[in-house]
C-alpha cells in the first residue's frame, strides 16, 4: 500500500517538546496526493456504490435471459418472483413472516449475545474461570447446530421457545468466542498501569478492560447476528408455522419455486441490511474506542 | 516555562514524605518446576528525606525497576520492608504515583482525560478539572488537551503520563525510566520539564535510571544497585550511595560532575578510557566528599 511510504508522525522526538512545533498539517498533503492519486476513483462514494451493484446487475440480466425461454417450474423469471412477492405481501403472508422471523432472530441474538459477553468475560478475566469453562464450551461448540433440534423439539415442544433457544446458541458462540480472547489479550501494561493509579474489580473492568475489547466484541456481534440469521432458518425450516424459513418449506412443498427465490432473495436482503447497521456501528466504535 | 507557581498548585502543594528501605530483598520463583528461588534484590537499607529526589542507576536486569514496583505496591519484598511516612507498604498506595518507561496511555480517551485517570478516588469534578487542566499547563500540553494519544509524539505522551502521575498528588513520585525511549535532545529537555515540574509540586523522587547523566542533573543522591563482584552472594544491593555537591539545575558541563560520572561508569562496570588521554583511571580532582 501506498500508506507505508507515508512518513510516521508519531516517531518519537521527531517533534520537539515545544508542543506548539508540532504540525498536523504536515501529514495532510500525503493523504491528498493519495486522494488524487492510486485512491482517485475507488475512494468515491458514488463509484463504491456502483461497482457494488454491478455484479447483481449482469446476474439479473443472465436470469432475465436465461429464463426468457423456459418454463417457471424451474427457473422463474424475475418478473414472476416480484409478483410472487407482490402476492405475498397482498395476502399478508409477508408482514407476518418477516415480523415472526425477525422478532425470533433478536429475541435469539439478544439472548446469546447478552450470555456471550458475560461468560466470555468471566472466561476472559478469571483464570480459574478459564480452567473450569472453557474445556466445556469447546465441546459444545464442536456439536453441530442442528443436532440440537431434536432435543430442543421433545424438551420445548414446537413453540417459539425451542427456536430462540436454537438462535441464542447459535448466536452465543462468536461473542463468547472473541470476547474471552480479547479480554486474555488486552494490553498488560494497560492494565497494570490501571491498577497502579488505584482501579480494581469492577472499576478496573470497566475503566481499562472494557473500552479495549470493545472493537472485538462488536466483531463478534457481528458474528453472531449472522449467525442468528443461518440459525433461524434452520429452525424453521424443520418445525414451524410461520417465518421465512416455514415459507420456503411450504413453498417446496406446493412446488412454489417463484416463492422460494423471493424469501431466498429477502433472507439475502434482511442478512444485508442487518449487517450493514451492525457494520456502521462498529465504524463509529473503531474511531471512538481506538 | 514559566517559573511562576500557579495558584491552583500551591494550594495543594503536596505532602512529600519520607521513604525507609529496611533489609528489602526480591527472590523470584523459578520459571518452571520447584527449583532454588532466583534471588535479585537483597539487604536493601536505605532512607530517603520527605522532598529528596533519590536516582536508583544499575545495569539492567540488576533488580531496579523491581525495587520502584516494590515501592509502587506492584510487587512485595520476600524479605524486609518499606514504610513511606512511616507506615508499611502493603498493595498499591494512594500515597504513590507512578511513572513507567512506556507513557501507557488509554489510547481511547483525550489527553485530559488521561491525566483525569491520575486524580485521587471521589475528588470532586470542578476541582478535578481545573487541576487536571493546570498539570496540562504545567507539562505545555494545554494546546493537544483534546487530542488522543495516537495524534501526539512520543515526547508529548511521556509528559501526559508525568501529569497523570502528578493528578494524583503523591507524597512519593515513582518514575521509572521514564525517558528512557525518547531521543537524547528530547531527554534532556524532558528532564528540565521534570526539575520545573519538581519546583511547582515538590514532592519525594525515585527515579530508575540506566543513565548516569540523567541521575547526576536530576538527583539529589544516587544510589548505584550492583550485585557482588566475587559473586559472594547473589542478588544486587547498593554498590554506592553518592550524594551529588551543587544544586538543581546543575551545570550540565561541570567538573565535578564529571568527576562522579566516571566513577559511577566504573561502579557500573563501564571502562572510562581514562589512560587513552593520558589521564589516571584514578581521580583527577580530590576525593568527594571535597
Amino acid at each position: 500500500m501506498t500508506y507505508q511510504s507515508e512518513p510516521d508522525e508519531r516517531v518519537p522526538g521527531v517533534v520537539t517538546t515545544q508542543g506548539s512545533s508540532y504540525d498536523t498539517t504536515e501529514a495532510r498533503p500525503g493523504r491528498a496526493f493519495l486522494a488524487r492519486g492510486t485512491g482517485r476513483l475507488t475512494s468515491r462514494t458514488w463509484f463504491v456504490l456502483l461497482a457494488g451493484a454491478l455484479l447483481p446487475a449482469i446476474v439479473l440480466a443472465v436470469w432475465l435471459i436465461a429464463s426468457a425461454g423456459g418454463t417457471t417450474a424451474t427457473l422463474p423469471s424475475p418478473g414472476d418472483v416480484w409478483l410472487a412477492g407482490v402476492d405475498l405481501a397482498q395476502r399478508g403472508l409477508l408482514a407476518s413472516d418477516v415480523a415472526i422471523s425477525v422478532q425470533r432472530v433478536l429475541l435469539g441474538f439478544g439472548i446469546g449475545a447478552g450470555l456471550g459477553l458475560s461468560i466470555g468475560a468471566v472466561v476472559g478475566l478469571s483464570k480459574l474461570g478459564d480452567i473450569l469453562l472453557s474445556p466445556t464450551l469447546a465441546a459444545l461448540r464442536a456439536v453441530p447446530s442442528l443436532a440440537w433440534v431434536p432435543l430442543l423439539i421433545l424438551w420445548f415442544k414446537i413453540g417459539e421457545d425451542s427456536k430462540v433457544i436454537l438462535i441464542a446458541i447459535g448466536a452465543f458462540f462468536p461473542v463468547y468466542t472473541t470476547v474471552s480472547a480479547a479480554l486474555r489479550h488486552v494490553d498488560r501494561q494497560l492494565v497494570e498501569a490501571g491498577r497502579a493509579f488505584g482501579l480494581n474489580g469492577p472499576r478496573l473492568f470497566v475503566t481499562v478492560q472494557l473500552p479495549a475489547v470493545i472493537p472485538s466484541v462488536i466483531s463478534g456481534l457481528r458474528l453472531a447476528l449472522a449467525q442468528a440469521w443461518l440459525f433461524l432458518v434452520a429452525a424453521e425450516l424443520i418445525a414451524s408455522s410461520m417465518g421465512l424459513g416455514f415459507r420456503l418449506v411450504d413453498s417446496q412443498n406446493n412446488g412454489r419455486i417463484d416463492r422460494i427465490f423471493f424469501v431466498i432473495i429477502l433472507l439475502a436482503v434482511l442478512g444485508k441490511l442487518t449487517d450493514s447497521l451492525v457494520g456502521l456501528f462498529e465504524r463509529w466504535v473503531k474511531r471512538r474506542w481506538s | 516555562m514559566s517559573t511562576t507557581v500557579p495558584q491552583a498548585l500551591a494550594r495543594d502543594v503536596s505532602r512529600a514524605v519520607s521513604i525507609d528501605f529496611a533489609g528489602v530483598g526480591r527472590a523470584f520463583a523459578p520459571e518452571r518446576g520447584s527449583g532454588p528461588a532466583r534471588p535479585v534484590l537483597r539487604d536493601i537499607e536505605l532512607a530517603v528525606e520527605p522532598g529528596e529526589v533519590v536516582a536508583i542507576l544499575g545495569t539492567s536486569g540488576c533488580g531496579k525497576s523491581t525495587l520502584l514496583r516494590i515501592t509502587g505496591g506492584l510487587d512485595s519484598a520476600t524479605s524486609g520492608s518499606v514504610r513511606i511516612d512511616g507506615s508499611p507498604v502493603s498493595g498499591i498506595d494512594p500515597r504513590t504515583a507512578i511513572g513507567f518507561q512506556e507513557p501507557r496511555l488509554l489510547p481511547w480517551r483525550t489527553v485530559h482525560d488521561n491525566v483525569a485517570l491520575g486524580l485521587p478516588r471521589g475528588t470532586p469534578k470542578a476541582e478535578g478539572a481545573e487541576r487536571v487542566s493546570t498539570l496540562i499547563d504545567l507539562v505545555g500540553l494545554s494546546e493537544f488537551a483534546g487530542h488522543r494519544p495516537r495524534e501526539i509524539s512520543g515526547g508529548m505522551a511521556q509528559r501526559t503520563s508525568l501529569a497523570r502521575a502528578l493528578a494524583r498528588n503523591p507524597g512519593v513520585l515513582l518514575l521509572d525510566e521514564p525517558f528512557g525511549a525518547l531521543d537524547a535532545l528530547t531527554r534532556l529537555k524532558m528532564q528540565d520539564l521534570l526539575l520545573d515540574i519538581l519546583s511547582a509540586e515538590p514532592t519525594t523522587v525515585l527515579l530508575v535510571t540506566h543513565d548516569v547523566d540523567e541521575a547526576l542533573q536530576l538527583a539529589d543522591r544516587i544510589v548505584l544497585l550492583a550485585k557482588p563482584e566475587d559473586e559472594s552472594a547473589p542478588g544486587a544491593t547498593i554498590a554506592q550511595l553518592l550524594t551529588v555537591p551543587g544544586t538543581r539545575p546543575r551545570d550540565r558541563g561541570s567538573a565535578e560532575l564529571a568527576e562522579l560520572r566516571g566513577r559511577l561508569l566504573d561502579g557500573l562496570g563501564i571502562d572510562r578510557h581514562g589512560s587513552a588521554r593520558g589521564v589516571e583511571t584514578g581521580t583527577s580532582i580530590p576525593h568527594y566528599p571535597y
